[in-house]
C-alpha cells in the first residue's frame, strides 16, 4: 500500500508497510496512478500510452525503472507482513500509570472532559496511603520492565502537592531494590505554581505539561477561574519561570483548540513568541452538540491552518530556530518499532489510570465509566480479562484501520474516543482520523522541506 | 536517482523482528492525553 500527496509544492509518496518516504517529481507522481502491485519489470504499454502526450517516452521509461528499483528493494508497494505479529499480541506488564491525585480543580475550563475536575464522582483528593498502594501495584505488575512512568494528573494535581511529594519520595525509595526507574510527569494548569513547587518539579519530573491555550482572549474564553475571570495573566509568568529554570528542556506548553479558535496556528505561534519552544495545541474532542465542538465542516479551515503552521515551522527551522510542535514530531528512522505501532497507546494493558478512591481504569479518559472499571487498589480486585481485551486492540483488530495508510502512525487512535464517539473501542472516531492524517502529511512534508 | 529521492532507511519491517521491548514511553504520558499519536514517540533502544 502506498499513500501519495501533493503539499506545499512537494510530491510525496509514503510506502506504508516499510515506512519508506519518497519525494518524487511530478512525472513519478502521475505514473504511480497507473501501476499496482505486482509490478512487471518492463513498463506496461498502457502506462506509456497514458503519459506520452505529456512526457517523452524515454523519460517515462527511466522513471518507471526507478519505481521498479524501489519496488524490488521492498520500499515501494511493500507487502504487509505484520498480521503475524498482531496475532501474537499478549497481555504486557503494566508500566505506565496516570495517577489522579486530585479530582478537583481551580479552573472551570469549558471543554473539560473531567467534568471540571471530579469526573462526575465528587470532589476529592488522593491520600498518601492510596498513592503508596498505586506505587506498590505498579512495581508488582511491571515485572520485566525497568522504566516506569507515572503522570500526576487531575483535576489539578498541584491542589494535592504534598501528597505528590510523598509519593515521589516513596517511589524513589523503592527504585534500587526493585531495579526500576520512575519517570514522573505532571500535567498542571499552573494556577498554584510557586518557586518551591517549580524547583521540586524541575528536580523530579522528567516531563511537565503546562496547560495554556494560546492568546490571552482565546485562553480566557475557555479556561476561566472559578470566579469567571481569565487565567492567562496568572499562569503565563509562572510558566516562563518554570521553563527558564528548567533550561527549556522536557516540557510542553499544551493547549486545546476549539471551534472558537480555528486560527489556532496563531495560538501556537503566540506561545512560541512568548518563549515556549516545546508546543502542543490539540483539537478538542467532545460531543458534537457542544457549541465549541469541532465538526467535519471545520476541516477545510483546520487543514489550511495546519499547513500554515507547518510552513512557518519550516521557515523558523531554516533560520536555525528551535521549535517543536508535538503533532508534527516524526522521526522517520528511529521512531517506535512496528510492534509498538501495532499495539497503539497501550491503554488498559500497559497503561492504566488510578482515581483518588483507588479505582483502576484503562486510562484517564475512561475514568467514571463504571462498566470499564478494571479494579480497585484497596480491595485488590483487578479484571485480567479486560486487560486481555485491551491487549488485543491492535490496528489489525480495528475494522477501519486495516486499509488506512496512517495506521502505523496513530496506531488505531484513542480507544476512549472510539468508544465515546464511534460507539466501540474497535471502531474509529472518524473526525480524529481525518485530523491525524492531515497532521501526518504536514509532518512528512516538513521532513521533505528540511531535507533540501 | 533522477526522479525520486528517498528520505529515510524505510526500516519499519526490521523493527518488527527485534522490537516490542516495551521500555518506551506510553504515548499519552508525553503531552496529548486526548489525541493518540504513537509514531512521535522515541525508541529507547
Amino acid at each position: 500500500m502506498i499513500h501519495k500527496f501533493n503539499l506545499n509544492g512537494y510530491f510525496i509518496v509514503l510506502d506504508v508497510n516499510s515506512g519508506g518516504v519518497h519525494v518524487v517529481d511530478e512525472l513519478t507522481y502521475k505514473l504511480l496512478d497507473f501501476v499496482a502491485d505486482p509490478l512487471p519489470e518492463e513498463c506496461p504499454r498502457e502506462v506509456l500510452e497514458a503519459l506520452t502526450p505529456e512526457y517523452e517516452s524515454e523519460e517515462i521509461l527511466e522513471t518507471y525503472g526507478e519505481i521498479y528499483e524501489l519496488y524490488r528493494d521492498g520500499i515501494l508497494f511493500s507487502a504487509d507482513d505484520y498480521a503475524q505479529f498482531a496475532d501474537r499480541m499478549v497481555a504486557s506488564p503494566i508500566k505506565a500509570m496516570c495517577l489522579h491525585v486530585a479530582h478537583d480543580c481551580n479552573l472551570r475550563c469549558k471543554y473539560c472532559f473531567a467534568s471540571t475536575g471530579d469526573f462526575g464522582e465528587g470532589r476529592r483528593l488522593l491520600d498518601f496511603e492510596t498513592g503508596k498502594k498505586a506505587i506498590d501495584f505498579l512495581i508488582e505488575k511491571s515485572k520485566g520492565r525497568h522504566n516506569l512512568e507515572l503522570d500526576f494528573f487531575g483535576g489539578e494535581p498541584l491542589m494535592n502537592f504534598d501528597v505528590v511529594r510523598q509519593i515521589v519520595e516513596y517511589a524513589r525509595s523503592l527504585e534500587k531494590e526493585h531495579n526500576k526507574l520512575f519517570r514522573f510527569t505532571i500535567t498542571t494548569n499552573g494556577m498554584l505554581l510557586d518557586d518551591a513547587k517549580i524547583d521540586y518539579i524541575n528536580k523530579e519530573m522528567s516531563n511537565v505539561v503546562l496547560s495554556i491555550d494560546g492568546r490571552r482572549e482565546v485562553n480566557d474564553k475557555m479556561r476561566p477561574c472559578i470566579n469567571g475571570k481569565g487565567s492567562y495573566d496568572i499562569i503565563l509568568g509562572k510558566y516562563k519561570n518554570l521553563v527558564e529554570k528548567r533550561g527549556y528542556d522536557q516540557y510542553y506548553a499544551r493547549g486545546t483548540f476549539t471551534k472558537y479558535n480555528l486560527d489556532f496556528a496563531d495560538d501556537v505561534l503566540h506561545l512560541y513568541e512568548e518563549g515556549f519552544d516545546q508546543l502542543s495545541v490539540e483539537p478538542v474532542v467532545s460531543n458534537p452538540s457542544e457549541d465549541y465542538a469541532i465538526t467535519e465542516a471545520d476541516f477545510p479551515r483546520i487543514f489550511s491552518e495546519y499547513e500554515k503552521l507547518a510552513k512557518e515551522i519550516i521557515r523558523l527551522k531554516k533560520e536555525g530556530k528551535a521549535i517543536n510542535f508535538f503533532h508534527f514530531m516524526l522521526d522517520l528512522d528511529q521512531g517506535p518499532c512496528a510492534i509498538k505501532r501495532l499495539r497503539g497507546c497501550g491503554c488498559g494493558n500497559e497503561y492504566i489510570a488510578v482515581t483518588p478512591d483507588g479505582d483502576i481504569y484503562p486510562c484517564h479518559q475512561f475514568v467514571g465509566m463504571k462498566e470499564w472499571k478494571m479494579g480497585n487498589l484497596h480491595d485488590g480486585s483487578f479484571n485480567f480479562k479486560m486487560k486481555d481485551y485491551f491487549s488485543q486492540t491492535t490496528v489489525y483488530n480495528k475494522s477501519d484501520c486495516g486499509d488506512c495508510w496512517a495506521k502505523f502512525y496513530c496506531s488505531g487512535g484513542c480507544n476512549a474516543n472510539n468508544l465515546q464517539y464511534a460507539g466501540d473501542v474497535l471502531k474509529s472516531h472518524k473526525l480524529s482520523c481525518e485530523l491525524e492524517k492531515k497532521r501526518l502529511e504536514c509532518a512528512i512534508m516538513i521532513k521533505a522541506a528540511l531535507a533540501e | 536517482m533522477k526522479h525520486i529521492k528517498t528520505l529515510n532507511n524505510a526500516n519499519l519491517k526490521k523493527t518488527a523482528v527485534k522490537g516490542g521491548c516495551g521500555e518506551c514511553q506510553a504515548s499519552c504520558q508525553s503531552a496529548c492525553k486526548t489525541s493518540c499519536t504513537v509514531a512521535n514517540q522515541k525508541c529507547e533502544k
